[in-house]
């Protein structure tokens, strides 16, 4: 995947063009577990976003500098002390939450970061992933592709299951899009969409 | 030697205009050393400064031709085709000022007296460094460098450039730096100056003029540091519980190997270091705090810095921990500058720096393609 090329990119990631669509022109962004630095980049090149991004891993981190975005090295778990309270207009969270422990204490930490937060997630709702349940296996998908004996995936959730947790957590969601395959999930999202992407803020 | 910038030879500038120290000492005229590597380009944007640390000096890369061993201190760093490419950069390293490798230190004849500076040659600090290092730019007509880079006390000085000099800096490498020493680190230091003061041949600094140098207190203070440098498993890795004949003697000789290591490169390091730039080094470290006139506030002395940083540091060092590099980047956070931070797991301590590491290698080699990038596109 060329991290050079937006139109490349969100064909191949559909939820970084849900994301960018939401992060006007020259916000700033702190990218969470940030990989190769691909969705930085990209709302660099689209939105001309001021992005950091952190990641724990080596490779990664060469990874990010080689695609030009700025990444602090470091572990999610243990808090985003690093980062001043308010610092930045979103916080983002791309397909990691589900491989967070401390899930509950971080989705707080990025609305104390951040004005809003953003995830996305594999749902475990979606149709195929209940299927295969049904027929006695963990799924194994292109959103899910892990076998159960080397996934990082530690905190698997549904759509209804993160909403439940938004509305224990006074986190208010404000906009949510779910997808497969790229195409915008409207009926049964639940049931129908593959990955999910959220808008939240800190309920008043 | 393969990727060396080769066969090297250093060069002298003299400056007649006064320098004001920090003290509001005077230095009415000094020389510095410098050596450079690779070619500087038509705009003169590709120039890196590599600033030293308390030992360091010059002779950063390459051999001199009368002395194969004579390797520069970062020459696994610095060469063609190493992560600082001396086919892409000009790079640049001096001896600071209070030196004893050839700029003008205490050692130096004073021009006033004919008799060596000793104890009258001034205190300075990181922010007198990179002002007579400005002269040298000014001289060599490098207006910005594209890097300034260092590790511990030279990232000091690389971080001090963004302050005093914010246009003339577009990147900041950082290594195992911090952004003022800790108490105990302070502690360390006297420890070391005091081994140094208390030598009966110190002659209160002007031991030159009685022919003898304080050997036995610089030896101490070498000795004292190099411990402070390495990791608790980077000695027990390399020397254990050792003992050189085998068993215990009851005594007082060297017995343990790591006796053995720390006498051997404790005379080896008296041997061509002088004390007072031992101590001048140690003072200027002490000083370095570029916080301290804004009311203990990093985030306010950073509010001038406009350059990029990198900023390295590497998890088995104590002397100047990963926390004390995360305190830096906070508050290059907080100016919203450009930062990325890598923390290298390594097993060497405070001088991993100066290690050919392969992951810290890989990272510096990546960010510096994308510094030529700028000047090359």
């Amino acid at each position: 995947m060329s991290a050079h090329d937006p139109a490349e990119l969100a064909a191949a990631r559909p939820d970084f063009a849900a994301i960018a669509a939401w992060i006007p022109q020259g916000a700033s962004v702190l990218d969470l577990g940030c990989g190769d630095g691909s969705l930085l980049r990209y709302l660099q090149d689209t939105r001309q976003a001021r992005g950091y991004g952190v990641e724990i891993s080596d490779a990664n981190i060469i990874a990010c500098i080689r695609n030009g975005v700025n990444v602090i090295q470091g572990d999610l778990e243990s808090g985003l002390s690093g980062f001043e309270s308010s610092a930045f207009d979103f916080v983002v969270l791309s397909q990691t939450l589900q491989a967070t422990r401390h899930t509950e204490a971080l989705v707080r930490e990025m609305l104390r970061v951040g004005r809003e937060g953003i995830v996305s997630f594999p749902n475990f709702g979606y149709w195929k992933n209940r299927l295969n349940i049904l027929r006695g296996h963990m799924p194994v998908s292109r959103d899910l592709p892990y076998q159960w004996y080397d996934t990082p995936n530690v905190h698997l959730c549904t759509l209804g299951d993160f909403e439940t947790f938004c509305g224990e957590h006074q986190v208010h969601i404000l906009e949510r899009r779910v997808m497969t395959g790229g195409s915008e999930i409207s009926a049964l999202p639940n049931l129908l969409g593959s990955t999910a992407v959220y808008r939240f803020k800190r309920a008043a | 030697m393969e990727n060396s910038v080769g066969i090297v030879s250093a060069q002298r500038a003299t400056f007649d205009t006064p320098l004001t120290c920090s003290s509001g000492a005077v230095l009415p005229r000094y020389e510095l050393v410098y050596e450079t590597y690779g070619k500087l380009n038509g705009d003169k944007s590709n120039a890196i400064l590599v600033c030293h640390a308390l030992s360091g000096h010059h002779h950063v890369a390459g051999q001199y031709a009368d002395d194969p061993k004579s390797t520069g201190w970062w020459d696994n760093m610095i060469g063609p085709g190493k992560p600082i490419d001396t086919e892409k950069f000009f790079v640049i390293g001096l001896n600071n000022l209070g030196g004893c490798h050839g700029s003008t230190g205490p050692s130096s004849i004073d021009p006033q007296t004919g008799k060596p500076y000793g104890a009258s040659f001034p205190v300075v600090t990181v922010e007198d460094w990179v002002a007579s290092q400005a002269r040298l730019a000014d001289m060599l007509g490098i207006e910005q460098f594209a890097a300034v880079v260092g590790g511990s006390l030279g990232g000091m000085q690389a971080m001090q450039w963004s302050l005093d000099f914010p246009e003339r800096v577009r990147h900041v490498l950082a290594i195992a730096t911090a952004p003022r020493l800790t108490t105990e680190n302070i502690a360390f230091n006297d420890v070391a100056r005091n081994a140094i003061l208390t030598d009966p041949d110190f002659h209160g600094g002007n031991y030159y003029e009685h022919g003898v140098v304080p050997k036995r207190g610089l030896r101490l203070a070498r000795m004292l540091g190099h411990i402070t440098y390495l990791s608790d498993d980077a000695m027990a890795d390399k020397f254990g519980r050792g003992l050189r004949s085998g068993k215990y003697n009851y005594g007082y000789d060297i017995e343990f190997e790591i006796e053995s290591y720390l006498r051997y490169q404790g005379d080896k390091f008296a041997a061509y270091f002088d004390a007072n730039t031992y101590l001048l080094m140690t003072k200027a470290l002490d000083y370095f705090d570029p916080a301290h006139r804004h009311g203990d506030d990093l985030n306010k002395a950073f509010a001038a810095a406009q350059a990029n940083f990198l900023v390295l540091s590497f998890t088995t060092d104590w002397r100047f921990s990963p926390e004390r590099s995360r305190a830096i980047v906070k508050a290059l956070l907080h100016n919203r500058l450009n930062v990325s931070y890598g923390e290298i797991a390594s097993t060497h301590g405070h001088d991993s720096f100066l290690m050919p590491h392969a992951h810290y290698h890989a990272l510096m080699r990546a960010y510096l393609e994308r510094i030529a990038q700028e000047f090359s596109a």
